[in-house]
C-alpha cells in the first residue's frame, strides 16, 4: 500500500476563486492510501516545494499528487521537489485542476466536485505507479540544418563556430536563399549581397561546414541525439570536383530562353546554369527538362566547350546517409501565388508585378541592369502605386491571416529608393496600417514620408483596371478622406504575403515535427521554448516558424544555434523512462506489436523463460528503451496485455477511469 | 476415408512423420473429436467423415513444441488459419506435414436433431468421398434422411473456397459449398433499428455462461493467458459479476481477432449455448472490406492485417451511418 | 411530474486527450477561458493509440455516459503515426457498439491540436449537449442483472 501525500494548490485565486482547495484536500484526505493532506497558496514557489519536500520525509510518502496547473507546466518542477526527498520522481502525478476546471468553471460548487473527481483519478494512478529510472543515449556531434537561407547559414556558422561538424541541405544550385535576391535592405539600405555574400564565403570555407546544395531530405529515422538522414543529392550533371567555374557553358548553351528562378521568371537563363554571379558553389547545372541533349539527344555544346570536361550527362542522383545529433528546420519561405488576387490585373498587365520581382528589377545584375522600366514597353513609369496587404490579414479562405511582418518596410525602402533615384516619379502606397515596430523602423517610414514625398494613403485598393493604351487605372477608397479614389498608374507593386516553402509539410513530416494551419512549423513554446519544435531534437530558424525579417531570421537563428550546441555537448542524453516493456511470461511472440511501432524499437529474442514450472525457449518482444519514444501503439496491438506502458500502464489507465467513472 | 488412412499410415511406418494429427471417432456417430495416433495400429480408430468440423490448425501451436513432425488433415478453410498462425510465429512448418483433406461442407448435428431426426444410431452418406448429397439416418425410430446441404454448418453456406491455401499434398477433391452471401445476416442486423438491434444481442449474449469455448477452440484465439484471465486490466471476472461483461468479453474478443480472424466460424459451432458468436467477427470483416479494402486473414502471409497498417486518407471514426 | 423526474441529469463523460496535442488543447481552452461542462473530465494519455477498447468499454461498464478520444490531426502525430492506429481501431470498435444497438452518439473520436483550445471547448459542449439529449446510458449495461 502507497503513502500517498495530497499537495492542492491555491494558484492564488486562479484556483482557489472557484474551486474550495480546503475541501479539496478534506475530500482526497478521506482516500484510501493518503496519509497526509494539504492545501497551499502557491504549490509551485519555492514555500510550496518545501512543503513537499518536509511531507516526504516527515510522514514516509512513497507517493504524491500536487492538484494544481497543467502537468505540462510544472510536472517537472515537482518531480524535482520529489527527487530531492527523495523519493523518484515518477511517483508523482498531477491533477490538473486549473487548466481542465478552475479556468473553465463558474460554479463553484460544481468545480470544486470535479477537482476533487480529477484529484481522485489521481490518486487511483499513483496507487499503482512505480519507481522509473531514464535511461541513456548518445548523442552523435554532427548537425542537420535543411535550408541554405541566412537563416540556415548563420546557424551552420554559429554551431560550426562552436567546433561541431554542419551540413547544410540546400534543395536549389545554390546557397543564399531569398536574401540573396533581394537589392538594398531596411532600414540602413545596404546592399543585400554585399553584407550576404561573405557570410556565404565564410560558410562555405568553413572547415566544419559541408554544403550539399541540389540536395534533398528524402528520409528522417531516429531520435534526438541519433538521427539517421538519407539526402538526395541530386544530379547536377556537372562534376563539381572538375568544373572551375569559368562559366563558357553557359554562355554557349544554345538553350538560352529559360525562365531564370533566380530573376523570378523576369529574365531568361541556358539550361546549363550558375543561378547568379556570387553563387556558392559556383558549379554550374544542367536543367535536364529544358536541356536539349536531355531532350533530343542531340547536343551535348556545353561538353565540347568545357576544358575541365566536368560536365556529366550520365550523373546519376546520389543518396548521401548520415548521423545526426540535431536537426534544424531553416527552409524558409516563398510569396503567394496571385491566382486568386485577379482583381489586381496581375496576370494581365506585366507592369503589376510583386515587390520581390521590383526587388530584381531595381537590382544592377537584375533583368533590368538595374533601370526601373515598365517590363512591357521599358518606359520609365511616372506614377507608381504600391499595393500593402495583398493575401495578408486576410480575413476569408484566399489568403493569409496573419501579418507578413516585412511588407510596411520594405514598402517604405522601395518607395524611398525610387524617390531617390528617380525624383520625378511619383510614388503612392495604399495601405491598412504602416507597422513599424523595430530599431529604427519608424523613423526609417517617416524619413519616407517626409524627407522624400511618399505619398501614403490609408485605404484598400479595389481594383486595378488594365486600359486599352497599356496604362492602369486603380480604385481605391480613402479611409482618412471618406472618399474614392480613381488614379492612373504606370506601374503597380503587390505586397504580396508571404507563405512557408511548400516543401515545410513534407518535411515536417518526416521529422515528426508539428506544423501548423498554415504551414508554420510550430515551436515547443510559444513564449519560453521559441525555437525548439516540439519534437525533441529538432530546432527551428527563420521564417519557417513564422513571418520575420532578417535581423530577426539572424537573431532566431543564433538562438536556435545555442539550443543544438547545448545538445551536442552533452555526452549522453537520458531517455524518457515511460517506454513499452514487455512481460516475458505473457508475451506470444507474434509480432503484432512490432508491426506498429513507428520507431522499430520491438524486436525478438528466443529466451529461456519459467513460467510457474514450465520452463522452454519461448519467443519474446524486447523493447530497445533508447528508440521507445512511449507512444503506446503496441500496447494496444497487444491481445494480452503482455506490453505495457511505464507510467501510463493498463492497470493505472483502468483505475484512473475507474476513479472518474466511480 | 480409406486412400486417406492409407497414405496417413503409411507416412507415419516409413518415418516421414511421427504422429498423425486428425479424428476418432466418439461414443455416438456424429462426435468424432480430434486425436493423436503415434502408432500404426491405433489408425484403426482414425475417421475422417461430414461431422470432423473441428479446425485442427490450432493444435499444431503445442504440437510444433513436440519432438519430430507432426502430420496434420486440414480442410481448405482450416489451411487460413494455420497460415495466420505461420504469420504470427505460433506454429512451425517444418514440424507440420500438411495434408489437405477434401471437403464438401460438414454438418452441423442441431441442424438434424430439428429437423426430429433424433436417437440415431448410424449415419450413411456422410463420407467426404460419397457424393449422393443425401445423408440417412439409422434411429431408434426407423430410417430418415435429409438433403447433405440442408445440414451444413452455416459456415460451409458461405464457404470460402475448396482451394487449399498451404499442404504438403492433397487427398481427395473438395467441392464449393457457398450458396449464401457470407454478410447477409449481418446487414440483416444492421438494417434493425438500434432498439431491435440491442434486444437481439441483449437476448443472445445473456445466454453466455462463459465456459469460453469460443476462446479455446478459436486458432486466432492464442493467447498464453487471455486478458480477461489477466491481472493486467483488472478484468479477470467471470459470468454475471459484472453487469457489463459479457459484452465486453465478446466485443473484446472480437476485437482481439480483427483483422486476424480466418472466418472458421468455430466459434459459434462449439458454443453450447447456440449463440451466433460468428456474427461479430463477421461485422469486423465487413467494416474492414468495406473501409480497408478487401481483406481475407491467412490468404497472403507477406501482407499486413488492416489492424497494424493505415493509409493516409481513412475515414474518421463514427462515419459508419453513410453505410448503403 | 414524480420528483426523480425533474432530478438534473449528470452524466459522466470521459475524454482521453493525447498530451501533445489535444491535451495542450484543453490546456489552451483553460488558459483561454472557454467554457465546457463540468461532467467532462480528461484522462492524459501519451497518445490517441494508447487507448485501449477495453479502456472505452470499461468506463461504459462502470457508469460512464459518453466518451470522447482526442488526437492530434491525421499528419500531426507527435509520434508519426499513432492516430491513424488509433482511427483504424476506433472505426471498427465504434461501428461494433452501433452494431449491437449503442447510441453512436455516446462515443466520438475528434482532432485537436495544441492550438485549438477553441475547437476542445466547442467540440466538449457539442459531445455533452449530444450526451445530454442521448439521457443515462442504459444500453450498455446488461439489463438481465438488473431486478
Amino acid at each position: 500500500m502507497q503513502r500517498i501525500g495530497v499537495f492542492v494548490c491555491h494558484c492564488g485565486t486562479n484556483i482557489a476563486g472557484t474551486v474550495d482547495v480546503k475541501k479539496v484536500a478534506e475530500m482526497a484526505a478521506k482516500e484510501t492510501g493518503v496519509v497526509h493532506a494539504e492545501d497551499y497558496q502557491y504549490m509551485c514557489s519555492e514555500a510550496g516545494q518545501s512543503k513537499i519536500i518536509a511531507a516526504i520525509r516527515e510522514k514516509g510518502l512513497t507517493g504524491v499528487v500536487v492538484c494544481s496547473c497543467s502537468p505540462r507546466m510544472h510536472e517537472t518542477t515537482f518531480r524535482k521537489a520529489a527527487e530531492k526527498a527523495g523519493l523518484n520522481p515518477y511517483m508523482v502525478e498531477i491533477a490538473n485542476i486549473r487548466e481542465h476546471c478552475s479556468w473553465i468553471h463558474k460554479d463553484m460548487q460544481e468545480a470544486t466536485e470535479k477537482a476533487v473527481i480529477l484529484a481522485r483519478a489521481a490518486i487511483a494512478k499513483v496507487h499503482l505507479n512505480t519507481p522509473l529510472k531514464p535511461g541513456e543515449s548518445r548523442v552523435t556531434k554532427r548537425a542537420l540544418v535543411i535550408g541554405g537561407g541566412i537563416a540556415g547559414i548563420q546557424t551552420a556558422l554559429d554551431i560550426a563556430d562552436a567546433g561541431y561538424k554542419v551540413d547544410i541541405v540546400e534543395k536549389t544550385p545554390s546557397i543564399g536563399g531569398r536574401m540573396s535576391q533581394l537589392d538594398k535592405t531596411f532600414p540602413t539600405l545596404d546592399c543585400s549581397a554585399c553584407i550576404l555574400t561573405p557570410k556565404m564565403v565564410e560558410a562555405a570555407s568553413h572547415e566544419n561546414i559541408t554544403i550539399y546544395t541540389y540536395s534533398e531530405i528524402e528520409k528522417v529515422a531516429g531520435f534526438v541525439g541519433d538521427f539517421t538522414v538519407d539526402i538526395r543529392k541530386k544530379a547536377r550533371s556537372v562534376d563539381m570536383e572538375k568544373c572551375t567555374g569559368c562559366g563558357v557553358c553557359s554562355e554557349k548553351c544554345p538553350s538560352k530562353k529559360n525562365p531564370s528562378e533566380f530573376n523570378r521568371g523576369l529574365g531568361n537563363r541556358s539550361a546549363i546554369y550558375i543561378p547568379f554571379a556570387q553563387a556558392i558553389p559556383n558549379v554550374p547545372v544542367i536543367d535536364r527538362e529544358h536541356c536539349t541533349k536531355f531532350k533530343t539527344g542531340k547536343c551535348g555544346v556545353c561538353a565540347k566547350v568545357c576544358q575541365a570536361g566536368a560536365v556529366d550527362y550520365d550523373q546519376q542522383d546520389e543518396i548521401i546517409t548520415q548521423n545526426y545529433g540535431a536537426i534544424v528546420a531553416a527552409t524558409g519561405f516563398d510569396m503567394i501565388g496571385l491566382d486568386k488576387y485577379d482583381e489586381y490585373a496581375y496576370s494581365q498587365s506585366k507592369d503589376v508585378i510583386t515587390s520581390l520581382e521590383l526587388e530584381r528589377i531595381m537590382n544592377a545584375a537584375g533583368p533590368t541592369g538595374g533601370h526601373l522600366e515598365r517590363l512591357s514597353d521599358g518606359r520609365a513609369p511616372k506614377n507608381i502605386v504600391f499595393v500593402q496587404c495583398v493575401g495578408s490579414r486576410c480575413s476569408d479562405a484566399r489568403g493569409k491571416s496573419y501579418c507578413s511582418k516585412i511588407c510596411c518596410m520594405y514598402t517604405a525602402k522601395h518607395a524611398m529608393l525610387i524617390r531617390d533615384k528617380y525624383p520625378d516619379t511619383n510614388v503612392t502606397v495604399f495601405y491598412i496600417d504602416v507597422r513599424t515596430p523595430g530599431k529604427n523602423f519608424d523613423e526609417f517610414y517617416r524619413r519616407a514620408v517626409e524627407d522624400y514625398g511618399v505619398n501614403y494613403i490609408k485605404g484598400q485598393v479595389g481594383k486595378v483596371f488594365l486600359q486599352p493604351d497599356g496604362t492602369l487605372l486603380v480604385q481605391a477608397s480613402d479611409l482618412l478622406d471618406n472618399r474614392q479614389i480613381r488614379m492612373e498608374a504606370d506601374m503597380v507593386v503587390l505586397a504580396a504575403a508571404i507563405e512557408p516553402n511548400p516543401d515545410a509539410r513534407r518535411i515536417a513530416t518526416m521529422l515528426t515535427a508539428s506544423i501548423d494551419t498554415n504551414n508554420f512549423l510550430t515551436e515547443a513554446h510559444a513564449k519560453l521554448r521559441p525555437v525548439e519544435s516540439p519534437t525533441a531534437g529538432i530546432f527551428l530558424s527563420g521564417v519557417c516558424q513564422g513571418s520575420k525579417d532578417i535581423p530577426e531570421t539572424v537573431a532566431q537563428a543564433g538562438a536556435a544555434a545555442v539550443k543544438v550546441i547545448g545538445l551536442l555537448a552533452k555526452e549522453k542524453l537520458t531517455t524518457n523512462p515511460c517506454t513499452a516493456k514487455a512481460d516475458e511470461l505473457l508475451c506470444n511472440g507474434c509480432s503484432q506489436c512490432a508491426n506498429v511501432c513507428p520507431y522499430g524499437a520491438i524486436s525478438y529474442e528466443e529466451k529461456q523463460v519459467n513460467d510457474h514450472g514450465i520452463r522452454e525457449t519461448r519467443r519474446i518482444a524486447a523493447v530497445n528503451n533508447a528508440l521507445c519514444q512511449g507512444c503506446g501503439a503496441c500496447t494496444v496491438t497487444c491481445p494480452s496485455g503482455a506490453m505495457d506502458l511505464q507510467g501510463f500502464s493498463n492497470r493505472q489507465m483502468i483505475s484512473e477511469v475507474d476513479a472518474i467513472c466511480r | 476415408m480409406q486412400e486417406l488412412r492409407d497414405r496417413v499410415k503409411a507416412l507415419l511406418m516409413d518415418g516421414t512423420v511421427d504422429r498423425v494429427l486428425g479424428w476418432k471417432a466418439g461414443d455416438l456417430p456424429y462426435n468424432p473429436e480430434a486425436a493423436y495416433f503415434e502408432t500404426p495400429e491405433s489408425l484403426t480408430e482414425f475417421i475422417y467423415d461430414g461431422f470432423c468440423g473441428a479446425n485442427l490448425s490450432k493444435m499444431m501451436i503445442e504440437a510444433s513444441k513436440l519432438e519430430g513432425r507432426t502430420l496434420v488433415c486440414l480442410k481448405p478453410c482450416d489451411t487460413y488459419s494455420f497460415n495466420q498462425l505461420l504469420t504470427e510465429h505460433h506454429v512451425d512448418r517444418n514440424k507440420a506435414y500438411i495434408i489437405g483433406v477434401a471437403c464438401k461442407g460438414k454438418l452441423d448435428i442441431e441442424k438434424i436433431h430439428a429437423f426430429g431426426i433424433k436417437g440415431i444410431r448410424r449415419i450413411r452418406g456422410s463420407e467426404a468421398d460419397v457424393a449422393s448429397g443425401i445423408l440417412q439416418f439409422e434411429t431408434i425410430y426407423g430410417e430418415k434422411s435429409c438433403a447433405y446441404a440442408d445440414a451444413m454448418l452455416e459456415r460451409c453456406h458461405v464457404c470460402k473456397g475448396k482451394e487449399h491455401r498451404i499442404y504438403d499434398e492433397l487427398i481427395g477433391e473438395s467441392k464449393e459449398t457457398k450458396d449464401a452471401d457470407r454478410f447477409a445476416q449481418v446487414e440483416q442486423i444492421e438494417a434493425m433499428s438500434p432498439d431491435k438491434r440491442f434486444a437481439y444481442f441483449q437476448k443472445e449474449l445473456s445466454k453466455c455462461i462463459r465456459c469460453n469455448a469460443c476462446r479455446n477452440v478459436c486458432p486466432a484465439c492464442s493467447c498464453r493467458k487471455c486478458v480477461f484471465d489477466s491481472t493486467r486490466f483488472d478484468s479477470a471476472q467471470k459470468a454475471n459479476v459484472d453487469s457489463f461483461e459479457e459484452k465486453m468479453f465478446h466485443i473484446i474478443r472480437a476485437f482481439h481477432v480483427a483483422g486476424r480472424c480466418t472466418d472458421c466460424g468455430e466459434c459459434s459451432r462449439v458454443c453450447p449455448q447456440g449463440i451466433p458468436l460468428h456474427l461479430f467477427n463477421r461485422k469486423f470483416i465487413k467494416d474492414i472490406n468495406a473501409f480497408y479494402g478487401e481483406f481475407q486473414a491467412g490468404e497472403d502471409i507477406d501482407v499486413r492485417g488492416p489492424l497494424v497498417s493505415y493509409a493516409l486518407d481513412d475515414r474518421k471514426p463514427g462515419q459508419t451511418a453513410e453505410r448503403g | 411530474m414524480s420528483i426523480e423526474a425533474k432530478e438534473i441529469f449528470k452524466p459522466r463523460i470521459v475524454a482521453f486527450c493525447c498530451n501533445w496535442c489535444s491535451y495542450a488543447g484543453a490546456d489552451l481552452a483553460g488558459s483561454s477561458r472557454l467554457t465546457y461542462p463540468a461532467d467532462v473530465k480528461i484522462i492524459r494519455v501519451p497518445c490517441s493509440c494508447r487507448v485501449n477498447p477495453m479502456f472505452i468499454l470499461r468506463a461504459f461498464e462502470k457508469g460512464a455516459d459518453g466518451v470522447i478520444l482526442c488526437g492530434c490531426h491525421p499528419g500531426d502525430c507527435h509520434y508519426t503515426s499513432g492516430n491513424y492506429y488509433a482511427r483504424r481501431r476506433m472505426t471498427l470498435l465504434f461501428s461494433m457498439l452501433e452494431f449491437i444497438g449503442v447510441e453512436q452518439g455516446r462515443t466520438r473520436v475528434e482532432w485537436v491540436s495544441a492550438a485549438e483550445g477553441a475547437k476542445f471547448s466547442r467540440t466538449m459542449n457539442e459531445f455533452a449537449e449530444k450526451i445530454y439529449s442521448l439521457g443515462k446510458n442504459v444500453r450498455l449495461e446488461d439489463l438481465r442483472c438488473r431486478n
